[in-house]
């Protein structure tokens, strides 16, 4: 009896969940969503074509006004510097919060100069020009060398400073801990 | 109708008239009636009609957060603390509410006509959505607060609202991001979703698929009304519990994923030690007294009522106790009403002060056992010696101690 009870809740709950498309909403184009995505994860399989180097970049740092909040050498500006002053051969954790330094994937630096920089003309680089712009910045802080081009291929190759050393978020479930034992 | 109007006129007429013989004390007051003073009338002008002020006697504002203005030299707006110290009920008015930017914003003029809400990545059905059609679907309207992650305490901060402001709770409005996501149909790969915002910068940020289908809300209406464009007009998403920055604002992308995608936001998340990157994810239980706190000043000693706010992000706030003696003894408190799960909920204890320097603390436990710890027991956690040096790793949910001078004056507990 209770059995059959929970058979016919269990049937009822499915029709629910069946019953559950209100039709509402377009469907995108493809090209819509091309156009629309600017997440570029760690694989970077959203990269467009295009590509950059070192040299290319350095020029751009100066013309499209890079050098005029970040500093000419990248430590010397108001907004946040992007080189780190600590020796290289240091532990990354302790060389700042650099972004072309400590992000665990390339992919991430490429990521921001294209959807937040140049304040005020965000979303105007060109792909080839954010490409460029992202191995100056590697290049300053000695991730890649001088003479490397990065595309949609080689730049989720790069080796980051950081490797694996950095936590994972939790696996997040309802109603748990945020962290179990804390502080007592 | 129009034969009644004259007769309404009039007697306003003779109402003014016996108004005005009050004022120049033609007649005596009642006996056992303190000096009557009419007040002078607020003009109600086309603006008043439309859409209300408050009165001019209260002044309660927000200000600029961490000592950084905002706007900055760039006209970037940075992080405004909501006066907890004048609050009353669990609801920031709109208007009060914090507000915090991912690396400093302006502020976007969305227009609601042509604002669109894509969602695609691993579904079955992409779809773009127009703010009409949100509003097509089943709705839901709950209390949640909104913190942010660099909203801690420190022997410097002068008042509630330099400790404790950048929290603020309100009511919204929206449609379930699970219900959009089942409209969509989620794929047995899904994972994570990047969340996306229409501001320059586009902030974005990682979560759990899990969190999504818990309770994110796809919100449009705050207090009663429209979203504020500071809040994310004309669409924000609400992520109940978790730290200020993934709600994010002027909501225009959700993609869904198979891993996290270390987009900007998330790398501003980034810790070398998984501990305390559990501790700036969801929010711990956290409360604090806003009267009487830092700032405010007692008259004298005898009865108060000591009010404040309690949240957590592990759900709803099941207890708070109260000390009025440094910590030594606690006492229960009222919780004002039902706790809401992800809400502020507002707490009240009946104190008759004896006059003599004292300390007040509050520390609350959430539905799932979660207790608010002190400074001193989360520095033993960490195995670190509790002095002025002592930083707590992660959101600092930690007691805050006000102190209580003998002359009524009320100073913050760490300076």
């Amino acid at each position: 009896m209770a059995s059959l009870r929970v058979l016919a809740c269990a049937l009822l709950m499915g029709a629910t969940v069946l019953a559950q498309s209100y039709g509402v909403g377009r469907t995108p184009t493809a090209e819509e969503i091309k156009a629309w995505d600017i997440s570029i994860g760690p694989t970077g399989e959203e990269l467009p074509e295009g590509k950059g180097t070192v040299r290319e970049g350095a020029q751009l740092y100066r013309s499209k006004g890079c050098a005029g909040c970040h500093g000419a050498s990248a430590v010397d500006g108001k907004a946040p510097i992007l080189k780190s002053k600590a020796p290289p051969n240091a532990d990354v954790w302790a060389r700042g919060r650099i972004l072309p330094l400590r992000a665990p994937h390339a992919t991430t630096v490429w990521d921001y100069i294209n959807r937040g920089m140049p304040l005020n003309r965000e979303g105007t680089l060109t792909p080839d020009e954010v490409y460029s712009l992202t191995a100056y910045l590697l290049f300053i802080n000695e991730v890649i060398k001088e003479d490397e081009v990065l595309d949609a291929k080689t730049l989720p190759m790069v080796k980051m400073p950081i490797g694996e050393d950095y936590a994972r978020l939790p696996d997040w479930k309802p109603r748990t801990p945020r962290l179990k034992g804390y502080p007592h | 109708m129009g034969s009644k109007r004259p007769d309404r006129r009039g007697f306003l007429k003779s109402g003014a008239a016996l108004a005005g013989g009050l004022t120049v004390g033609a007649v005596a007051p009642a006996i056992g009636q303190e000096q009557h003073h009419d007040p002078s009338m607020i003009k109600e002008g086309k603006d008043q009609i439309a859409y209300g002020d408050r009165s001019k006697h209260v002044t309660s504002v927000r200000i600029p957060h961490g000592g950084r203005p905002s706007p900055d030299n760039w006209g970037l707006t940075f992080h405004v603390a909501a006066p907890l110290q004048d609050s009353v009920g669990v609801i920031t008015p709109s208007s009060l509410h914090y507000m915090g930017t991912t690396r400093g914003s302006f502020l976007p003029d969305v227009d609601p006509q042509a604002h669109r809400l894509m969602i695609h990545g691993l579904v079955d059905r992409p779809l773009t959505f127009t703010m009409d059609d949100l509003k097509r679907f089943p709705s839901v309207t709950r209390l949640h607060f909104i913190e942010c992650a660099g909203n801690r305490s420190s022997r410097r901060a002068k008042n509630v609202q330099e400790t404790h402001g950048m929290t603020s709770c309100a009511e919204w409005t929206g449609v379930l991001l699970s219900t959009l996501l089942k409209e969509c149909g989620l794929k047995g790969s899904a994972t994570w979703f990047v969340a996306e915002g229409s501001e320059e910068v586009k902030g974005a940020s990682s979560m759990p698929i899990a969190k999504a289908m818990e309770d994110c809300i796809v919100a449009y209406g705050m207090n009663g009304e429209a979203v504020r464009p500071q809040q994310g007009f004309p669409v924000r998403l609400m992520v109940p519990g978790f730290e200020g920055i993934f709600h994010t604002k002027w909501l225009r992308r959700i993609k869904v994923v198979d891993r996290y995608y270390m987009n900007y936001n998330d790398f501003g998340h980034l810790d070398k030690d998984p501990k305390v990157a559990a501790l700036d994810y969801q929010i711990g239980p956290k409360s604090v007294i806003t009267f009487p706190s830092a700032g405010q000043q007692l008259p004298g000693k005898g009865f108060y009522e000591i009010s404040g706010l309690a949240w957590s992000g592990g759900g709803a706030i099941k207890l708070v106790e109260v000390s009025t003696d440094g910590g030594k003894r606690w006492t229960k408190a009222e919780i004002k009403g039902t706790a809401q799960r992800m809400a502020h909920a507002r707490f009240g204890l009946m104190w008759n002060w004896d006059g003599k320097e004292t300390e007040l603390l509050s520390r609350c436990t959430d539905e799932i056992g979660q207790i608010q710890p002190s400074r001193e027991q989360i520095a033993k956690y960490w195995n670190k010696p509790y002095d002025q040096t002592f930083s707590v790793p992660g959101l600092d949910n930690s007691i805050q101690p006000w102190k209580i001078a003998s002359d009524g004056s009320v100073t913050n507990g760490f300076a």
